[in-house]
């Protein structure tokens, strides 16, 4: 479903990504694992736009996308859950809502808007409260909530366990699980390795902007390099 | 020092206030709200608004050549100015952002600015070129409508003209629109979100861009309506009458706090009181010692201390740090 090749990116003269090559099955949970500073973000605003690499080419279901502005690519079905959360701090939670669903014009939303209730019953209960004033975990919440309101094909997922309590952690993995099972693809980018690798079925390490290894969650989990310096044994 | 005298001018004095107060009012929202979206001063906004004062007297004076102006009905006629000039003030602050801000808008901050007092140079001397060149004047003078300048005894020692009442009642309703459109559509959440993270809207496939434009749009109108305002309410218009209000508008926008809407209504509300008050109350209380002509420095040193104890202004919020 999504194709990368031979990425390069640069900020200036800093080369953020080198050659990066990924590709996404429909279906799948992908994971991306890398320590601070891999290029784990660059590669996913590089996909939903805000990023033009300077080298290579990205496709969804071989259209190309390098180029096209970030909201002409949320059209096409990708929804970007930044890292950070970034939900809009002064609107309230059903306006962050509403936003996620901005492009639909279709009779869905308010079905999507029912699933993500189902999936984050706490957001119902804090539908008028402004966004600044939510918990850490309700913000994540709401931010993933935010992008599932899009209904997208391809979910970014830019480090959703940062700044979470283990709990909490768990417990927003467990829900990227159903709603990867109900039907939506998932690249998600994490540098708690163990969490990504529980749920993905493949995964790729990125390495100082460089793709080190690539392979299923299993074959990555018991690689010995991988156990060594990303699972901490 | 005549106690009776004070009591008896307050209402007017209030009354005068408010209705400078809404021309700040709805001058200030164009900067807020451009301050809201891009951090940017336009300060070619003074002549956004003043625009739209020649654009209504263009139309007047094009009805009163024709011999309609007192034919066709007046709130028909200030209607109609009105909207001529809300969409002559919109439509030029939507070109100028596309031609003299968006090239700029990753340059450093300075130079948009800059940009800016350019435009604002620019407009003043082309609204004076073609008046001179179309009336061979560029001191204009709105053309009366008598019904406008009927004055309605409320008391004993008030009276307002009809005009005045227009001129608040316009602004009032013209305020409210903007509430509702900003509070209560999508398109107006979506001009938060892009005020609160461009790049965030942009990933919920807000045009960015789009949004930005229509940001001009609604405060360039509000800046032309406020021009037809000050018109239909001053009478006399020439190219560079644009500036004082202008600044008291951002002085106002300022004041409610930059890039709140409601601040910015607020502030203006709250200039044109202080305006009032020192011009009509400095003579009376000083005995003579000093005149109306103190009001602009009564009203900024009042501002001055607010922002001394209230540095974010009125409604304005304490900014917090992205990540
Ligand atoms: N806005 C930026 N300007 C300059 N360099 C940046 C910027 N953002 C990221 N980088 C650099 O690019 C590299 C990759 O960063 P990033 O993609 O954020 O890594 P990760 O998400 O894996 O932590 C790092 O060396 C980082 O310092
Ligand atoms: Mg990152």
């Amino acid at each position: 479903m999504l194709q990368v090749d031979a990425l390069d990116v640069s900020y200036g003269k800093i080369r953020a990504l080198k050659g990066v090559g990924l590709e996404v099955a429909r279906g799948e949970i992908v994971a991306v694992l890398g320590n601070n500073g891999a290029g784990k973000t660059t590669t996913l605003k590089t996909i939903s736009g805000l990023l033009r690499p300077t080298r290579g080419t990205i496709s969804l279901d071989s259209e190309p996308l390098v180029g096209v502005p970030p909201h002409a690519i949320v059209l096409k079905g990708i929804a970007h859950v930044p890292e950070g959360r970034r939900i809009f701090n002064r609107l309230t939670v059903r306006e962050n809502l509403m936003m996620g669903a901005y492009p639909r014009r279709d009779a869905g939303i308010a079905a999507d808007l029912d699933r993500v209730f189902a999936l984050f019953p706490r957001l119902q209960e804090r539908i008028a409260q402004v966004a600044g004033t939510l918990s850490g975990g309700e913000q994540q919440m709401l931010a993933i909530g935010r992008a599932l309101m899009l209904s997208p094909r391809l979910l970014l997922l830019d480090e959703p366990s940062m700044g979470l309590a283990p709990v909490l952690v768990e417990q927003i993995f467990d829900t990227v699980a159903d709603i990867n099972r109900q039907g939506t693809t998932i690249l998600l980018v994490e540098q708690n390795a163990a969490m990504a690798l529980s749920i993905a079925h493949r995964g790729y390490v990125l390495e100082t902007g460089s793709i080190a290894l690539a392979g299923t969650a299993a074959e990555l989990a018991d690689n010995a390099e991988v156990r060594r310096a990303y699972l901490g044994e | 020092m005549d106690l009776q005298l004070l009591v008896d001018i307050f209402p007017q004095v209030v009354l005068d206030g408010i209705i400078l107060g809404f021309m700040y009012a709805l001058i200030a929202l164009g900067y807020t709200m451009v301050y809201g979206v891009l951090e940017f001063i336009n300060f070619a906004h003074s002549e956004i608004f003043i625009i739209g004062a020649f654009v209504g007297v263009e139309l007047l004076l094009g009805l009163q050549s024709l011999g309609a102006l007192d034919a066709v009905p007046w709130p028909l006629v200030l209607l109609l100015a009105l909207l001529v000039g809300m969409a002559g003030s919109g439509l030029l602050a939507v070109t100028v952002e596309r031609v003299a801000y968006r090239p700029l808008r990753s340059a450093p901050r300075l130079i948009p600015l800059i940009s800016a007092i350019g435009v604002s140079f620019f407009l003043q001397d082309m609204i004076r070129l073609f008046e001179s060149l179309w009336h061979n004047a560029f001191n204009l003078v709105y053309p009366t409508i008598d019904a406008l300048n009927v004055r309605l005894e409320l008391t004993r020692t008030i009276d307002v003209p009809v005009k005045s009442l227009v001129v608040i009642l316009a602004a009032l309703g013209m305020l409210g629109v903007l509430w509702v459109l900003v509070n209560r559509t999508k398109v107006g959440t979506a001009i938060r979100a892009v005020a609160e993270d461009q790049a965030a809207a942009s990933l919920m496939g807000i045009n960015v861009n789009r949004i930005i434009s229509l940001t001009f749009l609604i405060g360039g109108a509000m800046g032309g309506a406020a021009g037809v305002l000050f018109g239909v309410q001053y009478g006399l218009i020439n190219p560079y009458s644009g500036f004082i209000p202008g600044l008291k508008a951002f002085t106002a926008a300022v004041l409610g706090g930059i890039g709140n809407i409601p601040g910015a209504m607020l502030g203006g509300i709250v200039l044109g009181l202080l305006e009032a008050f020192a011009a009509s109350y400095l003579s009376l209380l000083t005995g003579g010692a000093f005149g109306a002509e103190y009001k602009d420095i009564f009203a900024f040193s009042v501002l001055i201390l607010i922002l001394i104890f209230r540095p974010r202004g009125l409604l304005g919020e304490v900014v917090r740090g992205r990540a």
